[in-house]
């Protein structure tokens, strides 16, 4: 019987819970380590921030979920991988530390034939002083906690507008090396439809800042896309929605400082500016949630087994090259650690061989450019792969046997710009392959028969089922397993 | 007394990506239209999801 260690539950980590656990449940042994005792359908969370979901819409309890399985489920964090176990005992452990109340703080050593890696970020703020909610000034989408709190102070904005004062609301990313401008951009557009249902539009100067380059970048260093009878850069389009809705942008910036009620920023120029807020949302940047690892004779092999920015080195090539000899074949297949094969990272944790946006820096040397996207749709077609080599290799495979490239698969965001039912819109993006492949598509990098864009309803829509698709898949309700990841 | 209008300042942020026409602004809500988008949406989302699994 063989043991697979899944840490973490978010989208990638519960994708191959619930796929290993249908495929190996009965004869092996699954166990999933989460710190969080709910699961959190992310991208709802910024119809959270504005107030028209609950946390209840968007979570549920996790080991209630997994009780339904033969999966076990530990409420704990991991703290260290041991990828050789020790000079007395070789089997591989992790050990975990629990956050459940009952057992809090106890720590524990967790055997594992095959480890999955899906710990998702570490929430940076610290990145950046005086950002995020538990330290700083700004608020944050990130978790459904975060988004109550956002709600609760966007709330009070609207109270004040109301009372006739005008108000600056700035939305976007709080560090030059951030990623999830996704996120963010659907949350600035959900707070201007709030704003005119509440009918203070007028009183509010609305600001998008991020690190992008221009405007429609997302990490993905842009995209084309055919409209009426151009190929057209997503920016246009991006631009266009900005000035529609009356919003103001700053791009190529690099969030240095917020105070409270102003931010200092510099931008690629490098000339330094600030901005007054009354209400401000910044995505942080992402890191990896610092776990160790130690080899049999307990010495620190961190550095062999995680990129510096902690994220688990997988199967790609890591070889530093500028940006014009960066190929799609660089971008890891398999998702497996070189040295150690049974470990694999997937979604978030593991670490990319570059960005996929042409890095930049200012001309004080800071760094300004988005890292590159991989949660949603890319984490869980992933999370899948691995978990379907995982399944091949327990029943005698020698390698893996599925693999799931960034830039050999496509992605869909159905990104909201306001919720309604017959007055909503959504942005709906897809794009093939994320990471640009310019040997195959030597034009744009991109299939332009599937990367493509569009705002309508339709798209409020979509992201209304997808929204009730996963959380029912997630739950794994009755044939889960016949929807789409 | 009415507000004397002014020529809209040029050479601004806002001045110069394309703004979508009043049928394009009725298009994106109009029901039947995005009926249909919705069932497009869909089918590219299908053959974006087949050619993304290996």
């Amino acid at each position: 019987m063989s043991r697979i260690v899944i840490l973490g539950a978010g989208i990638s980590g519960h994708t191959a819970a619930r796929y290993l656990n249908k495929w190996l449940g009965k004869k092996h042994e699954v166990i999933v380590v989460s710190p969080n005792a709910k699961w959190n359908w992310i991208p709802s969370n910024i119809w959270v921030g504005v107030g028209q979901m609950t946390e209840e819409d968007v979570t549920f309890d996790l080991a209630e979920v997994y009780k339904k399985t033969n999966a076990t489920f530990l409420q704990a964090k991991g703290l260290s991988i041991n990828p050789e176990g020790t000079r007395e005992n070789p089997t591989p452990f992790v050990t975990v530390e629990y956050t459940l109340p009952e057992k809090a703080g106890e720590k524990e050593n967790v055997e594992y034939d095959y480890l999955i890696n899906a710990t998702g970020p570490k929430l940076n703020f610290g990145a950046t002083e005086g950002l995020g909610p538990d330290h700083g000034h700004t608020v944050s989408v990130c978790t459904a906690g975060h988004a109550i709190e956002a709600n609760e102070k966007l709330q009070a904005v609207i109270e004040r507008m109301r009372a006739g004062e005008r108000c600056t609301l700035v939305v976007g990313t709080g560090h030059g090396m951030c990623t999830c401008q996704g996120a963010a951009f659907e949350y600035i557009y959900n707070i201007d439809h709030i704003l005119r249902d509440e009918g203070v539009r007028d009183m509010a100067r609305i600001v998008w800042i991020s690190n992008e380059y221009e405007l429609g970048d997302f990490g993905m260093g842009g995209v084309h896309i055919k409209r009426g009878g151009y190929v057209t850069n997503g920016k246009t389009f991006a631009e266009s929605l900005m000035v529609e809705r009356g919003i103001e942008w700053i791009t190529r910036a690099h969030v240095k400082k917020v105070e409270a009620g102003l931010i200092h920023y510099e931008i690629l120029d490098g000339t330094f500016h600030e901005l007054e807020f009354d209400f401000s949302m910044l995505i942080p940047p992402f890191a990896g949630v610092g776990l160790k690892a130690f080899d049999a004779a307990g010495e620190d092999i961190t550095a062999n087994v995680f990129a510096p920015n902690g994220f688990m080195k997988v199967d790609a090539d890591y070889t530093p090259r500028p940006y014009a000899e960066w190929s799609a074949q660089d971008w890891p297949r398999k998702y497996q650690n070189p040295t150690y094969k049974n470990m694999f990272a997937v979604g978030i944790a593991f670490a990319p061989p570059h960005p996929i946006s042409k890095p930049m820096q200012s001309a004080n040397g800071t760094a300004i450019n988005p890292t590159p996207p991989r949660t949603g749709m890319p984490s869980a077609t992933m999370a899948k792969a691995v978990a379907q080599s995982i399944r091949d290799m327990v029943n005698g495979a020698a390698e893996p046997t599925h693999t799931a490239s960034m830039a050999e698969m496509g992605a869909a965001c159905v990104a909201s710009t306001g919720s309604g039912m017959f007055d909503g819109t959504a942005a709906t993006m897809t794009v093939f392959p994320v990471v640009p492949d310019f040997d195959a598509y030597p034009e744009h990098g991109r299939d332009l028969g599937l990367t493509t864009g569009e705002i309508g309803l339709a798209g409020h829509w979509m992201k209304y089922i997808l929204h009730h698709t996963f959380i029912y898949q997630a739950k794994l309700k009755p044939g889960w397993s016949i929807l789409p990841d | 007394m009415a507000v004397k209008a002014t020529n809209k300042e040029p050479y601004q942020q806002a001045y110069y990506p394309p703004a979508p026409t009043g049928w394009t602004k009725y298009m994106r809500t109009s029901l039947i239209w995005q009926s249909i988008r919705f069932i497009v949406i869909n089918l590219k989302m299908l053959k974006l999801m087949s050619k993304s699994h290996h």
